[in-house]
């Protein structure tokens, strides 16, 4: 098992299976999946609709969940460190993705080697530099509603995860609003299906894919606020997440919000049984026997364009 | 001739050397190296030629080197047996995940790589015969003649295995196949519509590519007389045998060899004076120098300065 990985905190491995078993492990994983959808929303949006191969995205939200716990010294409520961080993170998003363009997409329409090359080597940066920063010790925060949970009949479930699942569908509904809604939301929408429509009506479609990107990397900084909140989290735990997160992204189709939520859902729940079946070390292949599953089946997704 | 005679001339020193040399820690270290030139020549078939990402290497890497680990166990099947088993075993998974995925666009299969980690990382720990988290102790049987000691011969064997896998990468760079598989990184599209058997010769090139790493990882286990799933699949050799050719430059087949020489000995010096993790820093920062500032790598940079100089 990897270490701070959030879901084998859960069960006991000596328990035998019955309904009521299930029912729990059914229960765990739909707020496990409102959380992985959480996490991999800002990548729905890089990757799913502006064709950005942001391998470096979960160590992204890792550095997120390092700012919060940072903050969270200073006495922020996680959450609230989250959000204080997201400004930041946008306008770094947006730095990103100027370095990016002017050194690749500018040059053809597809960066193809080099740009996962590049991200791959950011990731490695910002993992080494977190390591150099906080060590490789884990790092967990406190709050009122981490360590406490709430009992549903025989069922305790922490409360760490009802609100990292209250927060993930927050997340989900605003953006979804955003991207239906505003007209910002909508050009970004438009950006992703058909690019040179865009830029004969008259419209710069790199200023709107660098928005939609310090969006992306905004929403990375309460991802790791969230992350942080539901086990500790130490610098190399995106090598985890990068499996996890492109998964849901693949499976609900690149750039469908409801399809991201959907998505989630499924791999919280099928990891949750897994779980509870086979054990603790089986759980890591599970997202990733999804994600080939979805490859080789279905490559377009479930809720594919 | 040109590219034989010099690398039999190496191979013989090196061999010279291993018979020589007393300092068992030069081939300690020596066989490290090598091991990163076969891992990135590998790689740079399949990445560098034609345009697919693997970040899969412990995955084929740590399947040769369990296959060997298994066969030895169970059979004590002679070394070289081992190395073409793991190779035959590390190919056909890249035949499965090449067939797979090798369809989608290029960053389908560079995730779908790091999916292979961890599945097969998660089979091995699972697998009690293998030696499950624990790992497996193995007892080295005596050296060949005329080798005194396992560590020297299997320098001078890697050492083999490291000009075979360059001499491969350079048949493939100046053959048809070659050709056609530069067709598919410039523009995949083009290369299907003037006959190029696209979705065959990546497969083909996944296939090989893989068989390479496996047997670049079968020798591991000896090497270590022990072999545990962390740091067999550990994503350092993947590390390692993307950045190589993407720092020495994946147009040439010296590419991949030059930039696992320089990363393996900036490695060398960096872990042993200061810490391992400056050196994935270092790693990381060339990375993404090399990517956006000089595409073409080393090989490309020297290959303008002498443009340059004669002209």
């Amino acid at each position: 098992m990897r270490r701070g990985d959030p879901a084998p905190h859960f069960f006991d491995e000596s328990m035998i299976f019955s309904f009521e078993l299930l029912y729990e492990a059914v229960v765990f994983g739909i707020l496990l999946g409102c959380f992985y959808a959480a996490v991999s929303i800002g990548l729905s949006v890089a990757f799913g609709l502006l064709d950005v191969p942001h391998v470096a995205h979960p160590a992204v939200m890792v550095a997120g969940a390092y700012g919060t716990w940072v903050l969270a010294g200073y006495g922020f409520d996680p959450i609230l460190a989250g959000l204080t961080l997201m400004p930041l993170f946008f306008l770094a998003g947006m730095a990103l993705y100027r370095f990016y363009y002017e050194a690749f997409a500018r040059r053809g329409s597809n960066a193809g080697v080099r740009g996962i090359a590049f991200f791959f080597g950011v990731a490695l940066i910002i993992e080494v530099g977190l390591i150099v920063l906080f060590g490789v010790d884990q790092r967990t925060v406190e709050a009122s509603y981490i360590g406490s949970s709430v009992a549903f009949g025989d069922m305790r479930i922490p409360q760490r995860f009802l609100v990292g699942g209250g927060v993930a569908l927050v997340l989900m509904a605003t953006l979804t609003l955003y991207l239906s809604k505003t007209f910002t939301g909508r050009a970004i929408k438009a950006v992703a299906q058909d690019e040179p429509a865009l830029r004969l009506m008259g419209a710069d479609p790199v200023r709107i894919k660098q928005w939609a990107f310090g969006i992306a990397t905004a929403v990375a900084a309460l991802s790791g606020a969230l992350l942080i909140i539901i086990g500790p989290v130490e610098p190399a735990l995106d090598r985890v997440y990068i499996g996890r997160t492109f998964s849901v992204v693949v499976l609900a189709g690149l750039g469908s919000m409801t399809g991201t939520l959907a998505a989630g859902l499924i791999l919280g729940i099928s990891e949750s049984i897994v779980l509870m079946l086979f054990g603790a070390s089986w759980a890591p292949a599970v997202s990733f026997g999804l994600l080939l599953l979805v490859l080789a089946v279905r490559p377009q997704g479930l809720f594919g364009r | 001739m040109k590219f034989w005679i010099p690398s039999g001339l190496l191979l013989a020193a090196a061999a010279a050397a291993a018979l020589i040399v007393e300092n068992e820690y030069f081939f300690f270290a020596g066989y490290t190296v090598l091991m990163f030139v076969v891992l990135a020549t590998a790689w740079n078939i399949l990445g560098g030629y034609a345009g697919y990402v693997n970040f899969g290497t412990p995955a084929f890497f740590g399947l040769g080197a369990y296959t060997a680990a298994v066969l030895f166990k169970a059979f004590a099947l002679p070394l070289g047996l081992q190395i073409l088993a793991a190779a035959a075993m590390s190919g056909l998974l890249g035949l499965v995940a090449g067939v797979l995925t090798l369809r989608l666009r290029g960053i389908f299969f560079a995730i779908a790589t790091i999916a292979l980690v961890v599945i097969m990382e998660t089979l091995i720990v699972n697998w009690r015969y293998a030696g499950g988290a624990t790992g497996l102790q193995l007892l080295r049987p005596p050296p060949t003649l005329p080798f005194d000691s396992y560590i020297k011969m299997l320098f001078v064997l890697m050492g083999a295995m490291a000009v075979g896998a360059v001499a491969l990468a350079r048949w493939i760079e100046q053959s048809w196949v070659g050709r056609g598989l530069r067709a598919i990184r410039d523009s995949e599209e083009a290369a299907e519509c003037s006959g190029v058997p696209t979705l065959r010769l990546k497969v083909f090139a996944c296939v090989l590519s893989g068989a390479l790493m496996g047997a670049a990882g079968a020798p591991m286990p000896m090497y270590l007389s022990f072999i545990e799933p962390a740091s067999t699949f550990n994503l350092n050799y993947a590390i390692g045998a993307l950045a190589s050719p993407m720092i020495g430059g994946t147009g040439h087949f010296l590419g991949p060899v030059i930039g696992a020489l320089l990363l393996s000995s900036i490695q060398q010096l960096v872990t042993v004076t200061v810490s391992s993790e400056l050196n994935v820093l270092i790693v990381g920062v060339l990375l993404v120098l090399f990517v956006v500032a000089a595409p073409e790598g080393i090989v490309g940079l020297v290959r303008k300065w002498m443009r340059r100089s004669s002209g």
